[in-house]
């Protein structure tokens, strides 16, 4: 495989990565959600395997290797062991309506754009381009975070969030310290159990997990 | 050498001419007073002639290419009136005659049914006095005589608009439209003062030529407010958002025939004003300009067929449409604003062919849009959508008329419309050669609201055809009186239709005609830019960029109809008549149709945030019982929302300031005698 | 104008016509087959429109001239979309007659007149099928542009050779913006072609109707002109798609033996293509026309994100 196609299929990836923010923006069912969840840390691990590749760092081919472990295979898992168990079945619902939110999503990314556009012209990475994806992919989970009802969307949210600032790292300096990543990885976890052990709290003390249920706890006369 | 100067003479003198001739009706009319039919034609005849020779005068001046000027010591001492004649003028001079010809011989028909128990003479004066303006603003060469025309123009269009004036809406329409045009002509005054002041200084009166306001080299701060001051003045008399408000209002309750002028050519003479300030006389600008006005193009363009789209009423339809399209113009301008300041003279000439091509267009085929709304009017006494139906029977001339602007309108090839908008789209796809990637980003998304804004216009043109002359009659009035129009009103539209079609299938020609027009404005042409530049093909760029050729389309769309129907007629055929399937429902009634109100349901669902609207459904007593509705009255209510943002704010401030002021005038004269006494106090104290 | 271009023409026009109705019945028998039916073969559609021309045309009583040349003005301007654009060779001297934006407009066209024929009888049926037909095809044009718009970004042009000439027969380059405009044009080919989701081409409901709606007074050998119309447009809907997206193929300029590869290639890629249409159509439900607005949304968003991609990786 030639350095520039294997660049090329980068960006590919890259693309990818930006669509499937995308499809997390606009997907209604809790389940859909979790796989674009999947398939986007899927996309991420071979995109970081691939820059490895093109740039001989093998650490990493070990941080593509958590990537596909943590975020591909065990954090859905548990989402979706989270999602059984509370007994969610209906869509979760948006605060601001859909195509809105695309409006929003195209905005923020042109934003991203214009933002990494110094960046880009005078950085000397294979990499450079994809940096303005990784931002638009923070920006758009947070995007997320801020239209959605549902405690366990907002949380995907935050996990797509931790996806983005990950793709920036590989894009900006190659990955970062081999600490820093497991210290990461592991605070990714524990927040995902005490996220599981706090929805069983709310659900029991709401009878929902609708986060606008929360507004309750204004304490307004 | 002799022939050439032979040509300069005929073309500023043939424009002068048209001028007198116009002014003749106003002379000739009261004198034949008595004799309205011959009045009319007499009258409506000198005008056409008097177009004509506009025309004329228009072809000859962008063919050579040739500059006339001449000083009239008309005015003021000192400040003498300066005519000039050069091929943006003679372009402007052509789409004025052009329109206004086909207009006056449809008025000839027009006006004989329409002012039946009014004055004609007031008409024929005021609608003289109108067209006059228009070509003396279009000739005008320094900012007083400029400024005269303008406030000609504007002020028997008002009187035009107001001919009907027994109706108290026409009354208050006109009155809105009077303000704001003397709005935008303030503005107009204050942008030609900073121009004239910079030019010459402060102190001298000779800065007031167009001549030195061109020699001047503006400072950035002084153009940019002499800029925006125009295109404030300007825009508010074409009836960009937001100062679009009047339109809907003036353009409806004036006589059909003025209706077409004040949209057809009224409102490009305020684009006439744009681009000779801005391409003509402040040369230098920064591309945010270009940015504002491409900006507030998008948003007329898009807002006003929306608007467009919720109207019942065929004229009021019409005249929001207007605002579209004079925002697909500045979108033109816009674009051709950027290539500018960004230097690249070629693109920049595409996109001001663009909005020139689309300029002569819509006065084209909106004129002719509004001549069949006042034949509809004049037959059916109705101007309300919903009352229509069914007309194709009765007119059909009308109908296949109004159908060919239908179809210009909605650019669909191989008409004219569609050359303009395939023009703006290929200007739309050069942004990446900016190489300001924010720009290469933000413009195309532009490209996507042109094209909304085209699919909405068919759509909404669909509706206007379909209801009105399409299916079962609506109304509850009888349907005998309606017949076809006389043979002048047909020939004013075939004309203009005529035209739309011409102007469709041979652009190469028009083009190559208007190349001297974009080689004076921004420095480049079209015709030199392409490879293959030949009769039938249009290539802006290169051949292999992209190619249309509107000719080849209509001859070939002829050959495969006439052989599909050859083959099929080749035996003999014939059709039966029945009554209408409907999928087997037998109890059908006119009432059980779309409405144009139906038909834009959808849009109005998904496009309805940006309006104010209420709809409410009642049951009519009496009511039996509440699951079986008898009779139902639907109430649909859709409002403007810039009257609420912006004109009633605005009337209500002003008319708190003059309330405030107004306790000034107390009606005892000692008051004004302390008034007057204390000024004089002042007055010896501070001098 | 060579022989060789005017003989290429002539047979691309003869596939166009000869070969739409089987597109169709390929459509419809893998869909039968998927959906467990048995089919009446690839011919059904020639027997229908067969059948049609030999009958007798019922027209209403106020029915107007509209009504009567619509089908012929159909049919005309889908043949003329036919001859301009390039799918068995790029030697085709109609096609510069009009870019890929003129080809809209010429879809824009039958959209017109066949609403106006909708409304001309004056029943709701018709009313209603315009009404939404007009909505639908004003939600999907800008995608449609944003898309072809990408397309024009990369090859730095709206002619269709000359997009044939640079994808097909330059180097291959895995474009991420290419891949979100094809997936943009999808949704909007089965907009503008009416499928599911957007409208059931085989309903005859009022809820489900669009375009059935619009021809539902046609008869005899003006339905069958609409008909064949109709399957001559999913042809080319299908072809403009090939033949910006996956032209490797298409002969290339003056090089008659390419044409046999490139038939072969084309009836290949044609099957294929049908496919994926039923399992789309198989695999989703007809929408509620006011969730289009999200449907053609996202069509939209995939091609303002290839526009993008364009600019922020390539």
């Amino acid at each position: 495989m030639s350095m520039s196609f294997a660049a090329q299929v980068n960006s590919v990836m890259a693309a990818l990565i930006l669509l499937t923010s995308f499809g997390l923006l606009v997907q209604r069912r809790i389940l859909g959600l979790i796989h674009l969840f999947a398939w986007q840390g899927l996309f991420l691990c071979i995109s970081t395997a691939i820059v490895g590749y093109i740039t001989g760092m093998h650490h990493l081919f070990i941080s593509s290797l958590m990537t596909l472990s943590f975020k591909v295979i065990l954090l859905p898992y548990i989402l979706y062991i989270l999602v059984r168990k509370l007994d969610i079945r209906r869509e979760s619902e948006t605060l601001v309506n859909i195509p809105r939110t695309m409006m929003i999503g195209i905005a923020l990314v042109i934003f991203s754009y214009h933002l990494t556009a110094p960046v880009t012209q005078l950085s000397t990475m294979v990499t450079k381009s994809t940096l303005a994806v990784a931002l638009a992919t923070v920006m758009l989970g947070l995007l997320m975070m801020v239209t959605r009802r549902h405690a366990v969307t907002q949380i995907i949210g935050f996990l797509a969030m931790e996806n983005g600032l990950f793709f920036a790292a590989t894009s900006a300096t190659y990955g970062m310290p081999m600490v820093v990543e497991l210290g990461v990885a592991l605070d990714l976890l524990i927040a995902a159990f005490i996220f599981g052990i706090f929805f069983f709290h709310i659900s029991t003390t709401f009878d929902s997990l609708d986060v606008e249920q929360m507004a309750k706890l204004k304490e307004e006369d | 050498m002799c022939i050439m100067k032979v040509i300069v003479m005929n073309s500023f003198d043939i424009a002068i001419l048209s001028v007198f001739l116009m002014l003749s009706p106003v002379l000739v009319s009261p004198c034949c007073a008595r004799y309205r039919n011959l009045n009319i034609t007499l009258s409506f005849s000198l005008t056409a002639a008097a177009a004509f020779a506009a025309v004329v005068a228009g072809i000859l001046s962008v063919h050579t290419g040739i500059t006339t000027s001449a000083v009239l010591q008309m005015g003021l001492p000192d400040l003498p009136f300066h005519l000039r004649l050069d091929p943006l003028a003679g372009f402007f001079l052509c789409v004025i005659g052009l329109l206004a010809l086909f207009v006056s011989i449809y008025s000839i028909g027009y006006v004989k049914g329409f002012a039946a128990n009014r004055s004609v003479v007031r008409f024929v004066i005021f609608y003289s006095l109108f067209i006059v303006g228009m070509l003396l603003v279009v000739l005008a060469d320094d900012a007083f005589f400029f400024l005269v025309a303008w406030e000609l123009m504007a002020s028997s269009s008002y009187f035009l608009v107001m001919y009907e004036d027994e109706k108290k809406e026409n009354r208050r329409a006109a009155y809105l439209y009077l303000v704001v045009a003397h709005v935008g002509a303030l503005a107009i005054l204050l942008s030609f003062g900073v121009m004239a002041g910079l030019s010459d200084g402060f102190e001298s009166f000779q800065g007031y030529t167009f001549d030195s306001m061109r020699a001047t080299h503006y400072p950035v701060g002084w153009a940019t407010a002499a800029f925006f001051l125009a295109f404030f003045g300007f825009a508010a008399k074409a009836g960009v958002i937001p100062l679009h408000i009047w339109l809907p209002e003036a353009h409806p309750v004036a006589p059909s025939n003025v209706s077409a002028l004040m949209s057809g050519v009224m409102l490009k003479t305020s684009i006439y004003g744009i681009v000779r300030i801005t391409f003509d006389f402040l040369k230098d600008y920064p591309w945010w300009w270009g940015g504002i006005v491409l900006a507030l193009g998008l948003t007329s363009a898009v807002l006003g067929v929306l608007y467009a789209l919720m109207q019942h009423d065929l004229k009021r339809l019409l005249a929001y449409h207007s605002v579209e399209n004079i925002g697909i113009i500045l979108i033109g301008l816009g674009l051709s604003m950027i290539f500018t300041a960004y230097h690249f003279p070629a693109l920049a000439a595409l996109a001001m062919m663009a909005a020139l091509y689309h300029t002569l267009n819509h006065a084209m085929f909106k004129g002719l849009l509004f001549m069949g709304a006042g034949a509809v009017l004049h037959a059916t006494d109705e101007r309300n959508m919903e009352e229509m139906g069914g007309l194709i029977h009765r007119m059909p001339w009308t109908a296949c008329l109004f159908l060919i602007g239908c179809v210009s309108i909605a650019a669909l090839p191989p008409f004219n419309g569609f050359v303009s908008e395939w023009l703006t789209f290929q200007a739309f796809l050069l942004t990446p050669a900016l190489h300001r990637p924010i720009l290469g980003l933000l413009i195309p998304i532009g490209a996507a609201l042109l094209a909304l804004t085209g699919a909405l216009a068919a759509a909404c043109f669909v509706k206007a055809f379909g209801v009105t002359f399409l299916g079962h009659w609506r109304g509850h009035s009888s349907l005998q009186k309606v017949h076809e129009v006389d043979w002048h009103m047909r020939s004013g539209m075939l004309l203009a239709a005529l035209t739309c079609f011409l102007l469709g299938i041979f652009p190469t020609v028009v083009i190559r005609w208007m190349d001297v027009l974009t080689e004076r404005l921004v420095g480049g042409s079209i015709g030199t830019a392409s490879g293959s530049f030949d009769w039938l093909r249009l290539s802006p760029i290169a051949p292999e960029r992209a190619s249309y050729s509107g000719f080849s389309v209509f001859i070939a769309l002829l050959f495969v109809v006439l052989v599909a129907w050859f083959f099929l007629h080749v035996k003999k055929t014939t059709v039966r008549r029945v009554p209408i399937w409907d999928c087997g429902f037998e109890k059908i009634n006119a009432r059980m149709q779309y409405t144009a109100t139906s038909f834009s349901m959808p849009i109005r669902r998904i496009f309805g945030f940006i309006f104010q609207i209420r709809e409410e459904t009642l049951a009519v007593e009496p009511v039996r019982h509440p699951a079986y509705p008898e009779k139902l009255q639907y109430r649909l209510r859709v409002r403007d929302r810039f009257r609420y943002w912006l004109y009633e704010p605005i009337n209500a401030g002003a008319y708190y300031v003059a309330r405030k002021v107004g306790l000034l005038q107390q009606g005892r004269i000692q008051v004004y005698l302390i008034y007057s006494f204390v000024t004089i106090i002042v007055l010896l104290v501070f001098l | 104008m060579t022989a060789y271009s005017i003989g290429i023409e002539i047979l691309q026009i003869l596939i166009l016509l000869l070969a739409a109705p089987a597109f169709t019945g390929w459509v419809r028998t893998v869909k039968c087959r998927m959906q467990g039916r048995t089919y009446a073969g690839i011919c059904q559609p020639y027997r229908n429109i067969v059948k049609l021309f030999a009958k007798e045309v019922i027209l209403a009583e106020n029915a107007s001239w509209i009504f009567r040349s619509t089908p012929y003005i159909v049919f005309g301007v889908t043949v003329l979309i036919g001859a301009i654009i390039p799918f068995i060779s790029v030697d085709l001297p109609f096609a510069a007659t009009a870019d890929v934006i003129a080809l809209v407009m010429l879809f824009a066209i039958i959209r017109f007149f066949t609403a106006l024929a909708g409304m001309d009888i004056g029943t709701a049926f018709g009313g209603m099928g315009s009404s939404r037909e007009m909505t639908i095809s004003s939600l999907a044009e800008p995608a449609m542009l944003m898309a072809v718009f990408t397309v024009s970004l990369a090859v730095n042009s709206t002619s269709l050779t000359h997009m044939v000439n640079v994808i097909g027969h330059g180097e291959f380059i895995l474009r991420p913006s290419l891949a979100f405009a094809v997936l943009a044009f999808i949704m909007v080919h089965l907009a503008e072609t009416g499928r599911v989701p957007v409208d059931n081409p085989a309903t005859h409901l009022e809820l489900t109707m669009v375009h059935e709606a619009m021809i539902l007074e046609y008869s005899g050998r003006h339905l069958a002109l609409i008909e064949w119309a109709g399957m001559m447009k999913l042809f080319l809907f299908s072809v403009l798609g090939l033949s910006i997206f996956c032209p490797w193929g298409i002969a290339a300029s003056g090089d008659p033996a390419g044409l046999f590869v490139a038939l072969l290639l084309l009836t290949l890629k044609l099957a294929v293509l049908g496919v994926v249409v039923v399992l789309i159509e198989t695999g989703l439900a007809k929408m509620r026309f006011f969730r289009l607005t999200e449907f053609l949304g996202v069509a939209f968003l995939l091609a303002t994100l290839g526009m993008l991609s364009f600019f922020i990786l390539e």
